[in-house]
């Protein structure tokens, strides 16, 4: 969806600022909402990509004026909320006043480093071979799903060059809504400066992204 | 108003998301979703144990290895995997070579993604609007923001992390360093150099900017 998580290419925030020594969390309650959104993920009650349209459907004039872990506790409270592991009354009250319902599972605290070091490829097998090699030409195609999809904006349309292959992955655009992994082809897929932003682009820049097949067309 | 009320009313915005988020811990610990001392092992994962120190080890053994480098640029997986990083939001590692004719920057555009395993958890600024505007658009500008001023003879190659890959960066190997072990040379070794936002340090500044563990 065209949401407030679709940054590449807006204009008018000013300079990074980066910070001499950063902490990891700013504040304790980062460092819980951390956890919350991590752990809660043994339950399977969402995905991954779940979770990141639960971030992104935030109104963008919110999403735009909130801290990341700000976007982190709206986006779990939506997601707990559309699972149906707690009521809007809950959240309101701040206190468990249903029973629980079943989930697939709680992370104790011993396995964390197991979990954390396992990870969670996203990589499947697909029977078709790929459609697209490296080198051919390509043009992103030109879409704005309401829903979910990890194609940005400022790469719709644009002529391209397959850079990689890296094997076929979990399809965000169905597996956000519960429609299954229809996992794809998935390419590196590299466009020029001038491609994406016109003429007065820096000569020398190249700028990739990651796309599944069907966000590709031949050209 | 005195100053312990001065200072609750300045962080009064911080008070609020710290009540939801405490309310939202303890809903899901009473209905049992979740255990409190495994959100503190998590967070303590990242705070303590998994960090840019590792980034750092896999591009000082790049440095010194000419076949290690040949088989992190090949399979980057593979060779960061055998010194024991891999893991979550590392599944699906490429790593690339900064050179003197090419310069490469990785960004999110979307989201936050980044190499846990490899550089632990994102620092503020590349998550924030202006780095993930900016990035792909005008990156020249953006390492100005980081006092990096690239020659205009280097071309600059951005990576959009849009899917479950992500990407690390070998800065170039700082001159002077020559018969350095590992271990040196991962000291001049920063995050920032790992995102593609900074360079590595410097031989006389080694430890002046120690990253975090």
């Amino acid at each position: 969806m065209n949401g407030g998580q679709d940054l590449g290419g807006m204009m008018g925030f000013g300079p990074v600022e980066p910070e001499p020594d950063e902490p990891t969390f700013h504040a304790d309650w980062e460092r819980r909402v951390f956890g919350l959104a991590i752990g809660l993920g043994a339950s399977r009650a969402w995905n991954l990509d779940m979770s990141r349209h639960a971030r992104e459907g935030i109104d963008p004039a919110d999403y735009l004026s909130s801290t990341y872990y700000e976007i982190w506790t709206a986006g779990l409270e939506r997601l707990l909320l559309d699972a149906g592991l707690v009521t809007a009354d809950e959240l309101a009250e701040g206190k468990a006043l249903v029973q629980p319902v079943p989930v697939a599972g709680v992370l104790e605290a011993e396995n964390v480093p197991a979990a954390m070091a396992r990870g969670s490829s996203t990589e499947r097998t697909v029977p078709d071979p790929a459609r697209f090699a490296v080198g051919d030409d390509v043009r992103t195609r030109v879409m704005h799903p309401t829903g979910h999809t990890r194609l940005p904006r400022y790469a719709r349309g644009k002529l391209g060059v397959i850079e990689r292959l890296n094997g076929a992955h979990v399809l965000p655009d169905t597996n956000a809504h519960g429609q299954g992994e229809n996992p794809e082809w998935l390419y590196t897929v590299r466009f020029t400066g001038s491609e994406l932003w016109g003429q007065d682009s820096d000569p020398s820049l190249v700028v990739s992204i990651d796309a599944w097949e069907s966000y590709l067309e031949p050209a | 108003m005195d100053e312990a009320a001065g200072s609750h009313e300045d962080h009064s915005e911080l008070s609020e998301i710290e009540l939801r988020v405490r309310a939202l811990e303890s809903i899901l610990v009473e209905k049992g979703y979740v255990q409190s001392a495994a959100i503190d092992a998590l967070a303590d994962t990242y705070e303590a144990k998994i960090g840019p120190r590792n980034g750092a080890q896999v591009v000082a053994r790049a440095w010194s290895d000419p076949a290690f480098r040949e088989w992190l640029l090949s399979d980057a997986n593979a060779a960061i995997g055998s010194l024991g990083f891999s893991g979550r939001q590392s599944e699906h590692m490429i790593a690339v070579e900064n050179t003197p004719e090419e310069h490469h920057l990785i960004v999110c555009t979307l989201c936050s993604c980044y190499p846990w395993a490899v550089l632990g958890l994102p620092p503020v600024w590349y998550k924030s609007a202006p780095y993930r505007s900016r990035a792909v658009m005008d990156p020249r500008g953006v390492l100005e923001d980081f006092g990096v001023h690239l020659p205009a003879t280097t071309s600059i190659r951005v990576w959009d992390s849009t899917a479950e890959v992500r990407y690390m960066v070998i800065p170039k190997r700082p001159d002077g360093t020559d018969g350095w072990d590992e271990q040196q040379l991962a000291e001049l070794v920063t995050r920032d150099s790992i995102i593609g936002t900074g360079e590595a340090l410097k031989p006389d500044r080694a430890g002046a900017e120690a990253v975090a563990p």
